[in-house]
């Protein structure tokens, strides 16, 4: 499979699953209901899910052994927080992130 | 706002959330950008998985060439919530034909449903076909232009770690989990803190033995069942 291939087939099944995942719930309702408890499990999803996709960012992979810190990534999270604490908007949040990263590697 | 159902007022009512949309949209263009897609591709993600922070995930994910099937995934477990707002929005509408109610889920989005929540105050608790699809059609259009321009816009930046931008979607993930739990109505501050911190609790030790590629999932799964029965037994 070349490269192109792979993200084509890639987005297909992306867009696919999310568009199933809005469409199916309005067109079966009437046979469809979600347990209370997958309710439940799928409540924890968009936290768990972000915060490891953050936190993945702040190590770097050894296997075998601990994963080592990755320091700028660290220290820029600290401004970038104070902003999404301070603005709630993510465009500010992201210039600020991509700000401090730079200061950070000056440094 | 107001009580009319139809087209000039969704759109007049979707406006401010724009916005929002126009911000992302760029962020998205300009990471995807910097990993080295083309405008092109960035657009038929914007128009074909429409789903804000899971094409973040796949963009990353594609750039570590992660198998298909665990991006697959990954994108249908961070968009699971569409699952919840389809069928949350499902209620407020009327007995219609099954092709409304395709067209309606296809191009719903967290700020359409936010504003059809708001909406059904003003109308009895309910909704429409019209309403719903132009404010759906809104969101659905700035999103595609504004990742494209964000697309553009990355290619006038030649040395993307000179400029941060690797950091882009560090921050974003940051922000988005922020806005998450600051908006969240159901789980109290204290379990979200509590679920976070295991989080990076089961990533540290993960990274031991599990691949980068699976361990996301691999935590998430256990973590979003440790949160249910945490939850349970003392929240």
């Amino acid at each position: 499979m070349n490269s192109s291939e792979y993200v084509l087939l890639t987005i297909f099944g992306c867009g696919l699953v999310t568009w199933l995942s809005r469409v199916l719930p309005l067109v079966l309702l009437q046979k469809f209901r979600l347990s209370p408890k997958v309710t439940e499990f799928l409540s924890f999803v968009p936290i768990v899910i972000m915060a490891a996709l953050w936190f993945e960012n702040l190590f770097t992979q050894r296997l075998g052994h601990l994963p080592t810190p990755n320091w700028d990534n660290i220290i820029a999270s600290v401004p970038t927080f104070v902003a999404a604490v301070i603005t709630k908007s993510l465009l500010w949040i992201v210039v600020i992130g991509m700000l401090s990263l730079v200061v950070v590697r000056h440094i | 706002m107001n009580h009319e159902l139809n087209s000039s007022a969704a759109i007049k009512e979707a406006l401010p959330t724009v916005f929002g949309y126009i911000g992302i949209g760029l962020a998205f263009g300009i990471v995807a950008k910097a990993a080295g897609f083309s405008p092109w591709i960035t657009l038929l993600m914007s128009l074909f998985i429409y789903a804000g922070s899971a094409q973040f995930i796949a963009v990353s994910m594609l750039a570590a060439h992660s198998p298909v099937a665990s991006i697959v995934f990954a994108v249908f477990l961070v968009n699971a919530r569409m699952i919840l707002i389809s069928t949350t929005v499902a209620g407020y509408l009327p007995a219609q034909a099954t092709w409304k109610n395709v067209v309606l889920g296809s191009f719903i989005t967290d700020e359409s449903f936010a504003l059809s929540m708001n909406k059904i105050n003003y109308t009895n608790h309910r909704l429409n076909f019209e309403w719903l699809n132009a404010a759906n059609l809104v969101a659905y259009w700035v999103w595609a232009g504004a990742s494209v321009v964000g697309a553009i816009l990355g290619n006038f930046i030649t040395d993307p770690q000179a400029w941060g931008l690797d950091f882009a979607i560090v921050a974003m993930f940051l922000g988005l989990l922020y806005l998450q739990i600051i908006s969240e109505q159901v789980l109290s501050y204290s379990l979200q803190l509590l679920v976070v911190l295991i989080t990076l609790g089961l990533m540290y030790v993960g990274f031991i033995f599990i691949p980068t590629n699976l361990l996301v999932l691999v935590v998430t799964l256990i973590t979003c069942g440790l949160g249910v029965w945490l939850k349970n037994e003392f929240f």
